[in-house]
């Protein structure tokens, strides 16, 4: 068998591993990442990247058919129509230039890229299955960021008319009749996509309310939109079976059947932690998720996990930030986890944006809102639906949380982000020149409401 | 009754801002006309701000060690008179300009805002931004966070610190650059692990000349590279001469050692002009000065100052003697001027008998070199066929490595010791 040794070994070239990797390389460390599919894990491949894709491409068909239908702007239009094929390989065509861009920054910071299935033999050593047989790498340090993967449910396995996230971003026709189960982040975005691209969506989703983690008010805008596109949202509602085009759920009302050509199942994601001998190393679990501490370190020495297979927020700026931190630990730098944010975007439509604390997890704190309607510019996109709102300390003013809601916010996110992170005070905001005429006006707006109602 | 505002007044110099040091009241205090209200500190001068009216303190401005602006509210007090508005106080001047000199401070009579004025302006106190219930208090509360931007915490996390085990300044309680610079000055030494531990801590506020030292040490220590040259000095002969010339002298002054050091030092200049200079390093310009004005670092009860003799290099020995004497007394006391304190060329340092056999000194920024003197002992040396005692005194001096080199660093100490070796060389013009 052939042999190789390194410094470092990161199985998964994910968001995390191939960061991991490039910073690695970057401090000078030897390091091989190992990856059995294409770089760039479901980020690059099947989440992030070509999700929005399909969100783009759906809005464009979306406003020339709203264009077509007459509009206030004057604007005449012809009936659009969209081939599903060619938007899929445009989105491929996207996908694979940034894969491409991974492999070229692994090269340009001397990493070996070892494709094939990475078997761990013990904290030290990992076997992979490669084209030209198996390769016995041994390694100093071991960075396990093998990811996520959808989660299924028993009533309604992947394959045939049942989709996972992964297969509806390769659908070569839209759907006339969608259903989607799961009214998370993922299932929304896929199906308002969807329902903007001519299919008739409806959601069904477990709980009381769509988007679980948020509160009403962020939601409502979302609902409303929802129902202006036509998408029908059952809460309260749970699948339990699907044949012949008919989908099969319970809800207090009691059974119910739901005609769909497919079923998009998008009930959540769960770590991968099988499959690559993981069972062997008897790591420390923290649920299903890896245990790790604030400098990614599982409890075996000298092996690390980041990203998705260490719990929530599954969100790839996690992994990113993790897989920095763990290169400049290992370099012998002095880095340790210690954010105060990490922001999380929802693209819906209206997207949705939340940094740090919701109302709901800090009662004592202010909120301070500004509604969207109140800003010029988003008159001016034809929209006035959203708000940003801001929650703080009462006491200090220090900004404890931003969310927002409305067309084109998730570009805010870094600025609130880095409020959060400098521990920005209402004054710290208010006291910013924000551009005229623009969205983000309406988050200074909402922090000179702060300051007013505390005075 | 009416509630005025008192101002922190104009205390002249074109002094901007003053840090508060003490206050002589607190809230609730019933005071007299020209009771003392707080101390204040500008660069070099401490003030104290007397009391305009009879009346009872209702809220104090600032807490201790704060930045207040001229202008700045001081505190509010409730008093007889009938008008109420803003103040400026008076200034008396305890520790500066002269004290013989009781000029009419810059004074301001109670201006009323507005006569009329029916309702009594009471600002919020900005005391309310300074941590509440005095210094012993912990950074913040256990489980808390610190907030800091991540520039700070990266720097902290670099050197080992504890953000939590820090107090921040900044608004809601941010931590600042400042603050750790504060925490680097501190320092901190490593713990010992003894049969008698102790627990518990004590946080001190550094605050007024000892904050003004910190500043200064911290900037010259940060932005200067410093190349330390140590070399012992055979003083037996300086020793000889000082002898010859104290004895019989009864109750005049007499020469101490540092007249000597001086007149070295003016004399090794007069062949390194490049050390008697200020090197600014933001306009990249170093300045030679013709004048060798001397800063003589001086301990005092409130900490280190530094008093200059100036034109050090017209002084005969004596005459520098009894200005070296007074100056260090105006210094002890607190009575040196704005003017003897500032614009030293050159510093000398000296621990006295406390002197060490060597020490690094800190270059009084934007200075670019310092000599340390250090404690003259006398030493068995080797004249080549035997020991024999001899007074030795090693001196330490400093350089701003940017702008010296150590060879010309290394030549310039060399000739100081030939100099004092040979004290005659000092009062030639020749070349030496």
């Amino acid at each position: 068998m052939k042999r190789e040794t390194c410094k470092l070994l990161i199985l998964g070239a994910g968001p995390g591993g191939y960061v991991c990797a490039n910073r690695a390389g970057q401090l000078g460390i030897d390091t091989i990442l190992v990856e059995a599919q294409a770089l760039g894990g479901t980020c690059l491949n099947v989440g992030c990247i070509p999700s929005k894709a399909l969100i783009h491409a759906a809005d464009e068909f979306h406003l020339v058919r709203h264009l077509a239908e007459g509009n206030p702007l004057g604007i005449t239009a012809a009936a659009p129509a969209i081939d599903l094929t060619q938007t899929v390989a445009w989105k491929d065509g996207i996908v694979k230039r940034l894969t491409g861009g991974v492999a070229g920054m692994m090269k340009k910071a001397k990493v070996r890229v070892i494709t094939g299935q990475g078997q761990i033999i013990d904290g030290k050593t990992v076997e992979v299955e490669t084209q030209e047989g198996p390769l016995r790498i041994s390694t100093e340090s071991l960075v396990i960021a093998t990811g996520s993967r959808p989660q299924d449910i028993g009533a309604l396995p992947f394959g045939g008319d049942i989709l996972s996230s992964t297969d509806v971003l390769n659908m070569q026709s839209v759907p006339k009749r969608l259903a989607v189960v799961g009214g998370g982040y993922i299932g929304l975005e896929i199906g308002t996509a969807m329902a903007k691209l001519g299919a008739q969506v409806t959601v069904i989703e477990a709980a009381a309310q769509i988007l679980p983690q948020y509160d009403a008010d962020l939601t409502k805008p979302v609902m409303a939109r929802l129902k202006t596109l036509g998408v029908t949202v059952l809460t309260g509602a749970k699948a339990a079976g699907f044949g012949n085009g008919s989908l099969e759920i319970q809800t207090k009302e009691g059974p119910q059947t739901i005609d769909a050509d497919k079923v998009l199942v998008t009930v959540g994601r769960v770590p991968v932690t099988d499959g690559f001998g993981l069972e062997g190393l008897g790591l420390t679990m923290q649920g299903r998720f890896i245990d790790i501490d604030d400098r990614c370190r599982s409890s075996m020495h000298g092996v690390f996990a980041i990203g998705d297979v260490t719990g929530d927020p599954m969100l790839a700026h996690r992994a990113m930030a993790q897989g920095t931190l763990v290169a400049e630990v290992i370099a012998g730098n002095a880095a340790r986890w210690d954010k105060r944010a990490i922001p999380a975007v929802c693209f819906t439509d209206p997207e949705i944006v939340t940094v740090g604390l919701l109302p709901a997890d800090a009662p004592d704190a202010g909120v301070a809102l500004f509604p969207l309607a109140g800003n010029g510019r988003s008159l001016t996109l034809e929209r006035r639906d959203g708000f940003m709102r801001i929650v703080y300390d009462k006491g200090t003013g220090l900004v404890l949380g931003i969310q927002a809601i409305g067309a084109g916010l998730s570009e805010m996110a870094g600025e609130f982000a880095l409020a959060l992170e400098m521990a920005a005070t209402l004054t710290d905001i208010a006291e910013t020149i924000h551009a005229h005429p623009t969205l983000g006006e309406a988050v200074q707006e909402a922090a000179i409401e702060g300051l007013l109602a505390q005075q | 009754m009416g509630i005025s505002s008192i101002k922190i007044p104009d205390v002249g110099e074109g002094v901007a801002e003053v840090e508060l040091v003490e206050w002589h009241v607190k809230v609730g205090d019933i005071v007299k006309e020209d009771d003392i209200l707080a101390a204040v500190m500008t660069d070099k001068a401490t003030v104290e701000i007397p009391c305009l009216f009879d009346g009872k303190i209702l809220s104090l401005g600032g807490a201790l060690g704060d930045t207040l602006v001229v202008g700045a509210e001081l505190l509010t007090i409730e008093h007889d008179g009938a008008s109420s508005g803003a103040v400026e106080a008076q200034v008396n001047v305890v520790a500066s300009d002269a004290p013989e000199e009781p000029d009419e401070p810059e004074a301001a009579e109670e201006k009323p805002a507005s006569d009329n004025a029916p309702k009594p302006v009471i600002q919020p106190a900005p005391a309310a931004k300074a941590p509440e219930g005095g210094n012993a208090r912990a950074p913040r509360p256990e489980g808390q966070p610190p907030l800091a931007a991540p520039s700070v915490r990266a720097r902290a996390r670099e050197a080992g610190i504890d953000l939590r085990q820090v107090a921040g300044s900044g608004p809601a309680g941010r931590i600042l650059n400042n603050d750790l610079d504060a925490v680097f000055e501190a320092g901190s030494g490593p713990q010992t692990s003894t049969s008698r531990r102790r627990e518990g801590s004590e946080e001190i506020r550094i605050i007024g000349l000892r904050r003004k030292i910190a500043d200064r040490m911290a900037l010259a220590n940060a932005r200067i590279p410093h190349i330390t040259v140590i070399e012992e000095i055979d003083v037996t002969a300086v020793e000889d001469l000082r002898a010859v010339m104290n004895a019989g002298r009864g109750d005049k002054s007499k020469l101490t050692v540092l007249p000597f050091v001086s007149a070295a030092l003016c004399r090794a200049i007069a062949d390194h002009p490049e050390m008697n200079a200020h090197f600014d390093d933001e306009a990249g310009i170093v300045t030679r000065h013709a004048p060798v004005h001397i800063g003589i670092a001086t301990m005092t009860d409130g900490g280190l100052v530094v008093p200059v003799l100036r034109h050090a290099e017209s002084h005969a020995p004596f005459a520098a003697a009894s200005e070296i004497a007074r100056l260090a007394e105006a210094a002890r006391t607190g009575k040196a001027t704005r003017d003897e304190l500032a614009g030293s060329t050159i510093t000398i340092t000296s621990l006295g008998p406390l002197g060490a056999v060597a020490t690094t000194p800190i270059i009084n920024h934007p200075e670019v070199a310092i000599l340390g003197v250090n404690k003259m002992a006398m030493r068995p040396m080797w004249d080549g066929s035997q020991f024999v005692p001899r007074k030795m005194m090693n001196v330490s001096a400093s350089f701003d490595h940017r702008v010296i080199d150590g060879w010309d660093a290394a030549t310039f100490v060399a000739l100081i010791k030939r100099l004092l070796e040979n004290p005659a060389m000092m009062f030639m013009e020749d070349e030496a």
